[in-house]
């Protein structure tokens, strides 16, 4: 019972974040500010998510072992792809935009 | 309980799917649109996850999920590669 209200504030956690990410795709002004916002939207919701289905009954402990190695590919994999698209995004564009500036 | 929670959470990730759509259709440079791919790829493997407890049938749809996530970030780095050099090899 108390595994299950645990998984269930995960799983809304996971939700809010998503949201929030989700908004500041919508709102914010320029590509970094938006990769900025979906990179939270990336880890910490899909990781509340994901730790929560683990309080869920249905899977053995060989399946709680997989869903943990799906967190951490996520998470070594989001931030490392937002990283190469900021690079390439700031080597294209911002050069231009920062050269008269600085 | 358990189930309501998770068809909320699905639910709520779909809309949000449909939300990030827009961004992606949109969306004034390249760079935009592969970000709003790579969260819509994101939420993609955790409402495959969500369905496969829904349906009580986790192996299959974590593996699906699995090779979902391993695809998704293929692809985002192949379109940096792209945006960055002009060519991906």
């Amino acid at each position: 019972m108390i595994a299950t209200v645990i998984g269930i504030a995960f799983l809304l956690g996971g939700l809010f974040f998503f949201t929030a990410g989700t908004v500041g795709l919508l709102r914010f002004p320029d590509a970094l500010t938006r990769m900025h916002a979906t990179t939270k939207c990336d880890t910490l919701g899909a990781g509340m998510v994901l730790v929560g289905l683990m309080f869920f009954e249905g899977g053995s402990m060989y399946l709680v072992l997989k869903v943990v190695l799906l967190i951490v590919f996520l998470w070594v994999t989001a931030p490392a792809a937002a990283h190469y698209m900021a690079r390439a995004v700031y080597r294209t564009q911002g050069r231009d935009k920062h050269a008269g500036g600085d | 309980m358990e189930l309501t929670a998770l068809l909320v959470t699905c639910l709520g990730l779909m809309l949000l799917t449909f939300a990030s759509l827009y961004r992606a259709i949109v969306g004034p440079t390249p760079a935009d649109r592969v970000v709003a791919i790579n969260v819509i790829g994101t939420k993609t493997v955790v409402v495959l996850m969500l369905i496969g407890y829904i349906f009580q049938e986790v192996p299959y749809y974590l593996d699906v999920a699995m090779v979902y996530a391993l695809i998704s970030f293929l692809l985002t780095i192949g379109v940096a590669r792209y945006i960055e050099r002009g060519t991906i090899v």
